[in-house]
């Protein structure tokens, strides 16, 4: 039983997170994109990073790569998918999530750190954590804006399928704590089923006491239950 | 098989912020252009042989939409011309 972390050529999170669930004694490893799934595959991590270069659209090149065809197969059979930044760009890309991420609304890449609303702690990648919780987690994006219809987004908030909203320090979510003109300050969402999510903030990079904070772990304590 | 020339033309849907071009339009308005708008698109020639036009344009349709546009995000166009 193993998290597979998917290496795409362009990837550069992938050992991050490989290290962050390793020390919260998840096995974890590293799987290059062409090598295929594990047999033993027990969760799948799609990192961040720029694969592919992000030509095209970030995300569009590995969402199309064969290996996604077993991600997809696992997902349909529970298997925890979590995807991380150029991991939700794919995710969204391979329409294992819903909407899209696109442009900033700056047009500017933006790396900083970002308070962040619990909107629905009943999931494997919020359990750890309570509903309207506010924590901080770093963003690293220039193409990190949640884009979807008006009514696609309802549906997605009446099924309680946004995981975390932008907001500031206190929750309070506005257009001011909006980093990159994500709608309704959307930051994370679920696939069909929960066990499926993708999220533009880091969790991984704030998971290991070392560098300050741990207020990630909450997300990767997904798979540590998987 | 007769060769033809398929022009694809991405763009985003009407409504969806396009942030490259306010920020483009701002730098020729700062040049001292006078303009009311400015929209971007993406645009693909795909050279490719086929039966005829329509088994051309099925083609393309089918790149286009698995790959080239993003049905969240975009509009498509596509023309198709004998080389």
């Amino acid at each position: 039983m193993t998290v597979a972390v998917i290496q795409f050529g362009g990837s550069n999170c992938d050992r991050d997170t490989v290290q962050a669930l390793t020390a919260m004694g998840v096995d974890a490893e590293l799987v290059w994109h062409e090598d295929g799934l594990p047999a033993e595959t027990s969760g799948v991590v799609l990192p961040g990073g720029f694969s592919y270069g992000d030509y095209l659209r970030a995300g569009a090149m590995a969402a199309r790569s064969p290996i996604m065809d077993e991600v997809r197969e696992l997902a349909e059979e529970e298997t925890p998918v979590l995807g991380i930044c150029n991991g939700a760009q794919i995710g969204c890309e391979s329409a294992l999530t819903p909407g899209a991420f696109t442009t900033n609304e700056s047009a500017r890449f933006q790396c900083e750190h970002v308070y962040l609303r619990v909107e629905n702690a009943d999931t494997p990648w919020t359990r750890a954590y309570e509903e309207g919780e506010v924590v901080e987690f770093p963003i690293a994006h220039g193409e990190g804006r949640f884009e979807i219809e008006d009514e696609r987004l309802e549906e997605l908030e009446e099924d309680d399928r946004i995981l975390f909203r932008y907001c500031d320090g206190d929750g309070n979510v506005t257009a001011d704590t909006n980093p990159n003109g994500s709608k309704h300050n959307v930051a994370g969402v679920t696939g069909e089923d929960d066990h499926v999510a993708v999220m533009m903030p880091h969790p991984e990079r704030v998971s290991l006491p070392e560098l300050g904070s741990t207020d990630g772990r909450g997300v990767l304590t997904g798979f540590a239950e998987s | 098989m007769t060769a033809y020339t398929a022009t694809v033309t991405v763009r985003l849907k009407s409504g969806v912020l396009d942030p490259e071009a306010e920020t483009t339009q701002r730098s020729l308005e700062r040049l001292g252009f006078e303009l009311e708008d400015l929209r971007s698109a993406d645009q693909f020639e795909i050279d490719l042989d086929a039966e005829d036009r329509e088994d051309a344009e099925d083609r393309v349709t089918e790149m286009t939409e698995r790959l080239l546009a993003n049905p969240t995000l975009h509009d498509y166009e596509i023309t198709i011309d004998e080389q």
